[in-house]
């Protein structure tokens, strides 16, 4: 009878149900595509993030941004860069003198500490692990000046000169200034930071036995873009190094966070900085723990900036980030909105539908029936049609988010330069203008500050935006049809077994 | 046969105790109405036998429907009571009343009163479901009390498929389907054109005499209130014999 008379009922009033269930189904929906999207956001943030600090990494630890000082030859770290030339730099030939140098700095933004720091961290309650790192930038210098003794007459690249110098000839200059990021990192300690989330595509990897030698690992993308291959040479701080390994990102939408990984050790003693870090990536026992820590590294630690993922998420940018707010804001309030009023919606039309079922609640009751059964009756009812939408909203977010996963939108992603991160080498680059230019020369040449362009392409990533479906997602969507099914149901059955069962006598329909 | 046992019988060949169906006594109901209190039924003392067809008769608001709700058992007197079978009803709780409903009581309505949506052998079943009878058996006694009120061929159909006529027979068989001692009926051939009033009439007759049932009608027709045992005239909450 119970199932008999809810069919019967929900097929005869067919128009009320699919004016809730389509309610309902919408909401869904909604709540469904957010849901997917927003978790698809998480993971492009995380794939953002973890190719910039390696897998595993819960905590970075850097040093707060202070003035520059001058502590090394040449250059103040994170300062406009100097190039100095005596009178016989380079070598002139031809009319021309082609002249060439390379430095090897901290970049700008990072500024070093000292690296007892590390253990300082290794000893923190519930630090697992930590690694610290020295991130630099390599500036290149390189082109042809006019030998003013001798008259002009051919022009010559040299070094690492991108652009070939042919703007030289008659009597100009042609100059280029390349710079390319330069991680050095302890190779025992590989399981955490950078290289933890890289992939190895030739070669192999940085290895404890390659402490304070040569060889460098270098970014797929940035080794296509400079035809480097393994057994190869790259020039870093006016050092040939060895290319052992070739890595890529293991997220195929980023590059990887520098463009070439060197040996701790050698990193400081090319840059001057022996002893000197700017970065400490930490790993927490537990993920429970993380704040803990946090609290403890900056109460031990003052001067430093220690930033959880969840700190650095926010610091990443670009549509990304306008899609991640817009979601969480516009997404969220809107798909609460439509549950509101598909819940209002169901509740209303329930009433409604037990006001004009008055005199048959009533001679329900008074051929027996009790209030309890009458509430049953009219709960099933709508909770049926909460179902009903339910199913539907299921199926209709499971297109949208399929329509959202073929489609797959790009969005950028970059991270933000803060105070803290070691990401301003990235901004830095293309806003730094030409660090060292001698714009002094002002004669035509060829592009200044040529090699910046591939810099600063990798502050932005592009990210395709994924909206995976959980079977959480999918339970809680229909939990959420079955709770606006049963509140619906509730109110319209307690107001049905309010009726009097004399009302079954009233003769007026 | 039971109509000669039925129409003959008299209150004082049997003994008392158990032929009285109904017995009021001093029973009042008050309604608040717009700040006053309305006192829509004053019975001093009203018995209704066993068995017996009762036509109630009066102006609108005299006291009709409050009389056949306190019979019913669908609301509860102000003071006094109001005894059915031996209990009091005017002492049960909701549930309890809901049950004597349920078992005892069959009702039919002016306006049939049928659930749109449930076909005639659904709507007669509704009555059976409260009683613990098997799905079945609900079934096979539906059908029976269809074939009975004469629409064994119409157990199918919507009461919207049904004229008027055959609605409220549908109503009957719901009515009737639970075996119940007492039949309520409030007018209920007051929607039906003069033809569809005597089939009703005569089909309430023969289930009256068939079933051994008490038959309480509130009625404005004169000519189906002639066809009682026994007139009970109410007006002003008061009841009155009829001649």
């Amino acid at each position: 009878m119970y199932f008999t008379y809810l069919r019967r009922e929900l097929a005869g009033r067919r128009r009320q149900t699919i004016i809730v269930a389509v309610g309902m189904a919408l909401a869904i929906a909604l709540v469904i595509v957010v849901n997917s999207i927003s978790s698809g956001i998480k993971d492009a943030q995380a794939s953002v993030l973890s190719s910039v600090y390696g897998v595993g990494t819960d905590i970075t630890v850097t040093q707060k941004a202070a003035a520059p000082t001058q502590g090394q030859a040449g250059a103040g770290p994170g300062g406009g860069g100097q190039f100095d030339f005596g009178q016989d730099a380079g070598t002139s030939s031809g009319g021309t003198t082609a002249i060439s140098q390379s430095r090897l700095s901290t970049s700008r933004g990072s500024t070093a500490f000292a690296d007892t720091t590390l253990s300082t961290i290794k000893n923190v309650n519930h630090v697992s692990g930590a690694a610290g790192t020295l991130e630099l930038t390599n500036i290149s210098f390189s082109g042809t000046l006019p030998d003013r003794s001798q008259r002009p007459s051919q022009s010559q690249s040299g070094g690492t000169s991108t652009p070939p110098a042919s703007g030289a000839a008659g009597g100009g200059s042609s100059f280029s200034v390349d710079s390319f990021s330069v991680t050095g990192l302890d190779p025992a300690a590989d399981a955490l930071g950078p290289l933890s989330s890289v992939t190895l595509k030739s070669g192999r990897t940085l290895a404890a036995s390659d402490d304070g030698t040569n060889v460098a690992v270098v970014d797929a993308t940035y080794a296509t873009s400079k035809s480097l291959a393994v057994d190869g040479s790259i020039t870093i701080g006016g050092t040939a190094f060895k290319i052992v390994g070739i890595v890529s990102s293991t997220s195929t939408d980023a590059s990887t966070a520098t463009n070439v990984y060197i040996p701790l050790d050698t990193a400081q003693k090319l840059s001057n900085m022996t002893g000197k870090i700017t970065n400490v990536y930490v790993k927490a026992d537990s993920s429970a723990n993380i704040s803990t820590i946090k609290a403890d590294l900056q109460k031990q630690l003052p001067d430093t900036t220690v930033a959880t993922q969840e700190d650095l998420a926010s610091s990443v940018s670009g549509s990304l980030s306008t899609t991640a707010s817009l979601v969480s804001n516009l997404g969220l309030w809107l798909s609460i909105g439509l549950l509101v009023a598909a819940f209002a919606l169901a509740v209303l039309f329930t009433i409604s539908g037990v006001s004009r079922r008055t005199r048959e609640f009533g001679t329900l009751k008074a051929i027996g029936w009790s209030n309890w059964r009458i509430t049953r009756q009219v709960a099933g009812e709508s909770l049926v049609q909460g179902l009903i939408g339910g199913a539907c909203g299921v199926a209709l977010g499971l297109l949208a988010t399929l329509a959202i996963n073929i489609a797959s939108p790009t969005l950028a992603a970059g991270v933000s330069s803060g105070t803290s991160g070691p990401f301003q080498r990235s901004g830095a680059a293309a806003s730094a203008g030409s660090p060292g230019a001698p714009g002094a020369s002002g004669l035509a040449g060829g592009p200044p500050g040529g090699g910046f362009g591939g810099q600063a392409k990798e502050a932005v990533t592009n990210i395709v935006l994924h909206a995976p479906l959980s079977l959480w997602i999918i339970l809680g969507a229909v939990a959420l049809s079955v709770v606006g099914g049963l509140l619906a149901g509730a109110i319209g059955g307690w107001r049905a077994a309010r009726l009097s069962p004399s009302e079954a006598l009233r003769s007026v329909a | 046969m039971s109509l000669n046992q039925n129409s003959t019988v008299a209150t004082n060949s049997i003994p008392e105790r158990e032929s009285v169906m109904y017995q009021l006594t001093s029973v009042t109901k008050n309604y608040a109405h717009k700040g006053k209190t309305v006192r829509a039924l004053d019975v001093a003392e009203l018995s209704i036998p066993a068995g017996q067809m009762v036509a109630i008769q009066g102006p609108t608001g005299g006291g009709k429907s409050t009389l056949l709700q306190m019979l019913g058992a669908l609301d509860r007197p102000t003071s006094g009571s109001i005894t059915f079978g031996g209990k009091d009803l005017a002492t049960l709780r909701s549930a309890q009343l809901g049950t004597i409903r349920a078992e005892k009581i069959g009702f039919i309505f002016q306006n049939f009163n049928l659930i749109p949506t449930l076909n005639a052998a659904q709507n007669v079943e509704t009555a059976l479901a409260v009683n613990g009878v098997d799905k079945a058996g609900r079934k096979e006694r539906a059908l029976e009390a269809l074939a009975a009120v004469g629409l064994a061929d119409r157990a199918d159909h919507l009461p919207s498929e049904l004229s008027g006529g055959q609605q409220q027979r549908v109503a009957i068989a719901r009515a009737l389907v639970k075996n119940p001692q007492v039949l309520l009926a409030d007018e209920p051939t007051g929607n039906l054109d003069e033809a569809m009033r005597d089939e009703v009439m005569e089909l309430l007759e023969r289930q009256w005499r068939e079933k051994n049932l008490t038959l309480i009608m509130v009625t404005h027709d004169s000519a189906v209130a002639r066809r009682a045992q026994r007139r009970l005239r109410i007006a002003h909450g008061k009841v009155t014999e009829a001649k």
